[in-house]
Parts: structure tokens; sequence; C-alpha cells
């Protein structure tokens, strides 16, 4: 056995996610919170009385929900095993800090999809049927993947005061679920406000959701994957690269 | 004999506290080595550096040849580590903790899983092992601690204030298993303030101040090498002025200790020939006469103290 080679770290890795979805995911208030936040946020919208159409709000209702559940807990994780001294174990550990790091997405892209699961049920169950099975698997897949990086960047700053991300995190993720195409169709968006939905990787998933439920979409679905998967690299390679540089000075 | 670990010139800066100034230091195979100094001498420190988990500002460490910032996976592989502060995952059960630790230091299940069984036998903690560690006392978790860190059967083993805090019977399990583990060839790094424990455990001691070692030997030199002056303790069948013992040849001080007398002396030999000779010419008999060794903790808090603070 070579502890260094990938197939051993990314083994170790998936040690890490399932010690988290033990300790983090697996608990009833967290679980509550990623299906009724974005439920709510929905509920806003529908009862608002714009008329929009259910094949319109339930791809973003999927959207809020991959995107919530899987940045809910993923901040707060180094900053509690800092203050616990836990992470001292693990760095302590033959594992690389690269691979803690996996573990830690791995653990939020699979709660995301998990929970996002249970939202498409809830659309398949009020009437609205999934024209594209497949491209909604790979962007579940995708947008795990990118959303859970996102929430690991976001545990970046070396402070193992769990409070002081989440409110970091907050102040990102609201202001990016109103850029991105959830409650203002891209079409209607005024012109401003275009740019900034296309920074965002919820824009992107949630025209992809769109596509599968109702068929329509704004950009080319292979743009959509394409910019989807891009975002999921190029997170996933600064949060290994940040927390490599910032780790050091949490312990 | 192999070094199994070494440091050299290792800098730790925090601030502008210079908390580890150029230590060095290699510790040899199947030995076990005590690194002792008093709180903020930068004990816990070295410790981190040595185990990865800190990287030095400057100088290199390696652990079973490996440098533990060029290679800390293949380093990390080799050791195990019972840290300061206790920290297995309070959420989780003895068992869980133990399986989590198999799967960090990728041993097959099976093997993991009869390691894990043995060892919680040995820390007396298999009959909690389903029970989540928030619910247990201090002893059990510093046992837990020990455990997990043995479960991949390292070659070294780091051990930070083990004891610190236990009841006595955790304390002994703690050190009986740790004698065990050597006896069976691994190597023991274990930094601790209790000089009673170094002094019964340890093959060699480093004493560390201010950042700096200051001293490194067997315990049993480090006492001697200390003082130049000699302690003897003296009785007689009767009183005898502290005046006439202080003329004795050799003895330098006299102090008076319920019905002994403790006596300071340049030679041990030249002042025990010149008390037997002073009792035959007083006719008195000598009831106890015995040298006192200085203990560690003489010679930690000389040379912890040596030249001020």
């Amino acid at each position: 056995m070579n502890p260094e080679s990938l197939p051993e770290q990314a083994r170790r890795a998936w040690a890490v996610a399932k010690k988290d979805i033990r300790i983090y995911y697996l608990k009833g208030p967290v679980l509550i919170f990623g299906v009724f936040m974005p439920v709510f946020l929905f509920l806003a919208f529908y009862m608002g009385g714009r008329d929009l159409p259910l094949a319109f709000l339930i791809p973003g209702l999927v959207g809020m929900t991959l995107f919530f559940s899987a940045t809910a807990v993923s901040p707060a994780i180094f900053p509690w095993e800092g203050s616990a001294k836990t992470l001292e174990r693990l760095a302590a550990c033959p594992i690389s800090i690269e691979a803690i790091v996996l573990g830690d997405m791995i653990a939020s892209a699979l709660f995301g999809i998990g929970i996002t699961l249970v939202t498409v049920l809830i659309g398949v169950g009020v009437g609205l049927p999934v024209l594209h099975v497949d491209i909604l698997f790979i962007a579940l897949f995708l947008g795990a993947c990118c959303f859970s990086a996102l929430g690991t960047l976001l545990a970046v700053p070396p402070t193992n005061v769990p409070s002081n991300i989440m409110m970091l995190s907050s102040l990102l993720k609201f202001p990016l679920v109103f850029i991105s195409g959830i409650f203002v169709p891209l079409a209607e968006m005024p012109r401003w406000g275009l740019p900034l939905a296309a920074i965002s990787p919820l824009t992107y998933f949630c025209d992809l959701a769109r596509y599968c439920f109702s068929g329509a979409h704004y950009f080319p679905v292979t743009l959509d994957i394409g910019l989807l998967t891009l975002f999921a690299v190029v997170l996933s390679i600064a949060t290994m690269y940040f927390h490599r540089k910032t780790m050091p000075r949490r312990l | 004999m192999t070094d199994i670990i070494s440091a050299q010139d290792l800098v730790k800066t925090f601030g502008r506290n210079r908390a580890v100034d150029g230590v060095s230091f290699a510790v040899g195979e199947g030995e076990i080595f005590g690194f002792l100094g008093p709180n903020g001498a930068g004990k816990t420190t070295t410790t981190r550096m040595l185990t990865g988990v800190i990287p030095p500002d400057s100088g290199t460490a390696t652990v079973l040849g490996h440098d533990i910032r060029k290679k800390p996976v293949l380093a990390k592989q080799g050791f195990g580590v019972v840290p300061e502060t206790s920290n297995a995952y309070t959420d989780l059960s003895a068992w869980q903790n133990m399986m989590l630790m198999g799967e960090l230091y990728g041993l097959p299940r099976r093997l993991a899983e009869k390691r894990a069984s043995d060892l919680l036998v040995t820390v007396g903690l298999l009959g909690n092992k389903e029970q989540k560690v928030q619910a247990y006392s201090k002893g059990m978790k510093q046992r837990l601690i020990l455990a997990m860190a043995l479960v991949h059967d390292p070659k070294v083993l780091f051990l930070d204030e083990p004891t610190g805090g236990l009841d006595v019977q955790s304390t002994q399990m703690i050190l009986s298993l740790l004698r065990d583990k050597n006896r069976e060839g691994m190597t023991i790094f274990l930094t601790t303030h209790n000089m009673e424990e170094a002094n019964r455990l340890c093959h060699r001691v480093a004493i560390i101040r201010h950042g700096k070692i200051v001293a490194i030997d067997a315990p049993e030199k480090l006492k001697m090498a200390i003082d130049r002056v000699h302690r003897i303790e003296v009785s007689f069948d009767r009183g005898v002025p502290g005046e006439a013992l202080g003329e004795v040849s050799g003895v330098i001080a006299v102090n008076r200790i319920g019905d002994k007398y403790r006596l300071d002396v340049l030679s041990r030999d030249t002042a025990i020939r010149s008390l037997v000779a002073f009792a035959a010419s007083n006719n008195l008999q000598i009831v106890t006469l015995n040298t006192l060794a200085p203990t560690l903790d003489d010679a930690f808090l000389r040379l912890t103290q040596e030249g001020g603070s």
C-alpha cells in the first residue's frame, strides 16, 4: 500500500466524508433546515401574487434546495473541528489537506443531492414531470460538486468561530439566489442584471433544471453543462489551494 | 542505534514570540525519550512540528527517515499521536472513532476491527465501545485516544502530557501499556511535566527552556551532573553539637532535621570516612547513614532556572 497514492487518499477522503455525514449531516435540525428554507422562500414567491407558473418556480426551488443544502454545513466544519481540536487529529493522520477538503466536499455534495431529490419528487408530485432525467442527474452532480466546493471555500478564513463563517456565508449566499434567475427569468432581467447572473454558477444550474422540467432554457444546454463543470473544477482547486495555505494558522 | 526521530535547528515564531529557537536532537530506535520543560518552554510546539501539525519556520524534522514537510503522509503513516488535548470525536462512539482511525491509516476493515477490539480490551473500554465519547470521563477519553493512536501498530508514538489530570488507575494503565509497547520495540517520544513519570519511564530526557534545549542525557546522569555538592544524612545514638560535625573533614554545611543531620559535602567518600572516624573517636554509634542523590526535579529546576527567566 502506498499511502500517498491517489486511490488511497481518495479512500481516506471517503472516510472523512462518512464521518462528516454521521456527525454533521444526519441531524434533525440540519435536515429540516435543508428542506424548509427553500420551501419557505418558494412559498413566498408562489403566493406573492406574481402568477409565476409552477414550471418556472419548481426548477427554481430545486436550484435553491441544492444550493442551500450543499452549502448549509460545509462552511462550518473546519471552524467546528478547529475549536474541538479534532482537526489537529486529522492533521496528524496520513491524509493530505486536499483529501480532507475533498472528504468535506463529498459529504456536502451527497447531502445536497439527497435533499434535492426530495424536492424533485415534490415537483413530480404536484404534476410537473421530469422531461430530461439524464440531464437532471448530470446537473445535480455538477451543481452539487460546484456548491459543495463553494461552501468549503467559505471556510477558508482561519477562524475557529463558526458564527463568523456563517455570517460571511449568508452575506454571499442570499444575494447569489436573487441574481441567478430563480425568481426573475433571465430573459426579463434588467441589462445590469445579466452580467451578475453570468458569474453565478447557480444561474447555469437553474437554467438546466428548467430545461429538465419544461424544456425551456436561456443558455444552450451544452454551455450550461460546460460552465458548471468549469465552476466545479475552479472552485475545487481554489478551495484546496487556499485551505492548504490557511489550515496551519487554524491549528 | 538508528535515529528514528531527528530535529535539526527547528524554529517557530508566533508574532514576536520565538516559541522554538533552534532545537536539535535525535531519538534512537526503541528509545523512550522524555521532553521536559516548564509551561511555555516550547514542548508542545516542538511536538506539533515533529508530527506535521504545524510547519516550522525553518529547520528540518524527519521521522522514520521521511522529512515531515516534504513527505508528510509517509512520515505520518509510521507514527501515532496522543495530543495534549483529548480529541476524539465526541459525537461518535469509541468503536466508530477506532474504525475512523483504521480507515485514515488505510487498514483493511477486518484487521482494523481485530486491532480495535484488542486495544479496547487492553484499555478497558470494550464494554463501553458503543457509547458516545461525550459520555466518557477524562480518563476514559485519554485511554481511548491512546488506543486510537495505536490502531495501526505504529513504530513511533508521540505523547503530549498523556497522564495530565488523570486518576491513578488510568495513569498506571497508560504507563504500563507504554512500557509494554516499548518492550515490543516501539520508539516513544513523551512530553511531560511529571518528573517522576519521566524518571521511571525514559531512557533519555531533553530539557527545553525558552525554546532552546538546555540539556539532553539519561535521567541519572542529568541528576548527578547538576550539582557538585552532595548530601548525606546521618544520625547517632545520642545528640552531637552541630559545630562539631561542621569541623569534620569534607563537610561544608550542617542542618539539623529532627534527630538527623543533613550535611552538604564536597566528596561523599571523604565525608563518610571522616564521619566514621568522628563516631569512633567520640564513642558514638551511627544509627543511620544515607547518601541523598539529587532528584530529576532538582535537575529540572536547576536547568530551567539558570540564567534567570
